[in-house]
């Protein structure tokens, strides 16, 4: 019986909780049209989440290339298509590795980055002094913030997947001595707008949905240090499920 | 504030308070902590909505006020946080010159001159250069009270102006409110327990306690009150109408038996 009703708090928490979030994200999006005004404000996040995620963001997309260049050349190699391991490379980085990788990787450096700075705005008052001072924090702080996340995120995925295949290049061609003409002529003919866009599509919807979470546990964090700590944890945590869960829905329907 | 009631979670925060704050004098709220003094600003801020009752500022009753309406009557009061809650990512110059900035097209020369002045009545015009990480406890105060006095407000708020200040910084803070008060004309309503300090510069004083106010008049009479609570809480007594202990068992049963905590 306790366990029923104990289901069900969490059923109608979850509920609840993603309303709020829905009705923050209306919130949001009716602040980010008088936020567009300004655009200082909007290019300062664009650096804060974008530009200073990058070399995480060029380092890891290296990393992975290479990684998907090994085991790509060790299984084609069994069917003597290495020439395929092109092809292979850039879709599983334009499809999937790209905006997936990117989106966990923002959300653990620019989503906590948000989470935090917001959280902490909060807990020292700087939100509350705002609203004193005629100023909405939705407009002038979490508006700026969920936009520069929504622009740099797409940008970020395009980057991550342009370095895996140099990396996956580096390894397939330079070490593996895969055929170069075939490498680039076999990706050119297995690649269409329809896998760029498929990958656009799902970077700009993780955009959407960590700059969101970010946002928000921020923005409603308790005005505490263990507070805020709590929902950075929970921005990770939060923005990690939902990357992974909305990647496989976008996957299917894609396909 | 008239008959105002307040509640959080089922839990009475005021009941039936009743506090007036007289255009261009120096108002003192007092009261034990934990009595609700923050909370009452919130309420005359309309950061939160009286449960029943009527808070009215400048003529305007907050609980019929839209938020268009409570935006509008915001220009026209300042608020001095406990912490100054200066905006960290920018200047001393830009924090005191952001109020105006987002609330007026006044051109660029026009403002600098108004942040300038307003940094020279608080004596930190060398400052505006600062970062506030870069700023003593007492130079930010002093900061956030130059931008609470920015935009000329009617009303200015003040939420324990003098904790955690030395006493130069204390008795700079205490010559800056009178100070404004009497230049300016500016209703203050200060919000602190800080007897000795309130008594030297306000005009009336109401000691809250119990969500009510349990004394009201000039800080002289409050001195003379006959009332136990404001005996104690004036001359600082460590027990009485408030109690020291918090309620708890039997101490010496609570020793002799094993059981946590």
């Amino acid at each position: 019986m306790s366990n029923g009703r104990q289901d069900e708090n969490f059923i109608v928490g979850g509920i609840r909780r993603m309303g709020a979030i829905f009705l923050f994200l209306f919130r949001l999006l009716g602040q980010s049209v008088p936020a567009m005004a300004r655009p200082s404000l909007i290019i300062a996040q664009i650096y804060n989440a974008g530009g200073r995620s990058l070399i995480i963001i060029m380092l890891c997309g290296l990393f992975v290339g290479m990684v998907l260049g090994l085991q790509g050349f060790q299984l084609l190699q069994r069917f003597g298509s290495e020439e395929a391991l092109g092809s292979a490379a850039a879709l599983g980085l334009l499809k999937e590795l790209g905006p997936v990788v990117t989106a966990l990787l923002f959300a653990g450096r620019a989503g906590t980055a948000l989470t935090s700075e917001i959280g902490l705005m909060r807990a020292t008052d700087q939100l509350t002094a705002m609203e004193i001072m005629s100023v909405d924090p939705l407009r002038y702080v979490a508006a700026p913030r969920f936009l520069g996340g929504v622009i740099a995120m797409p940008l970020l995925a395009a980057i991550f997947s342009v370095v895996g295949l140099f990396g996956a290049q580096l390894i397939g061609v330079q070490l593996m001595h895969v055929d170069q003409g075939a490498f680039w002529s076999q990706l050119q003919g297995a690649v269409g707008l329809r896998d760029v866009t498929e990958g656009l599509v799902k970077s700009c919807v993780f955009g959407v949905s960590c700059s969101l979470i970010a946002v928000h546990e921020g923005y409603n964090a308790a005005p505490t240090a263990a507070g805020v700590g709590l929902a950075t944890t929970r921005t990770v945590v939060a923005s990690s499920v939902m990357t992974l869960l909305l990647d496989y829905v976008l996957t299917a329907f894609f396909l | 504030m008239c008959d105002v009631q307040y509640a959080v979670d089922g839990r009475i925060i005021f009941n039936g308070l009743n506090l007036r704050a007289r255009r261009g004098r120096i108002t003192a709220v007092m009261g034990p902590s934990g009595t609700g003094k923050t909370t009452l600003l919130r309420l005359i801020t309309a950061q939160a909505a009286a449960t029943s009752g009527k808070v009215a500022v400048l003529g305007q009753d907050l609980g019929q006020a839209n938020k268009a309406e409570i935006y509008s009557l915001r220009k026209r009061m300042g608020m001095l946080f406990q912490n100054g809650a200066l905006l960290t990512d920018l200047s001393v110059f830009e924090n005191v010159a952001f109020p105006v900035r987002e609330n007026t097209d006044l051109p660029e020369p026009l403002i600098r001159r108004l942040v300038l002045a307003k940094l020279q009545a608080v004596g930190l015009r060398g400052a505006a250069e600062l970062m506030p990480a870069e700023l003593s406890g007492g130079m930010a105060r002093r900061v956030a009270l130059a931008r609470a006095i920015v935009m000329d407000p009617e009303i200015l708020i003040y939420d324990e102006p003098f904790v955690g200040l030395d006493p130069i910084s204390m008795g700079v803070i205490l010559r800056l409110i009178k100070q404004m008060n009497v230049a300016l004309g500016i209703t203050s309503v200060v919000v602190s327990h800080d007897v000795q300090e309130l008594a030297s510069i306000a005009d009336d004083s109401y000691l809250l306690s119990g969500g009510k106010v349990v004394a009201h008049g000039s800080p002289q009479e409050l001195e003379r009150s006959d009332s136990q609570i404001v005996h104690q809480f004036m001359s600082g007594e460590a027990d009485g109408p408030v109690a020291f202990h918090y309620p708890a068992s039997d101490y010496f049963e609570q020793l002799l038996t094993e059981e946590e905590p």
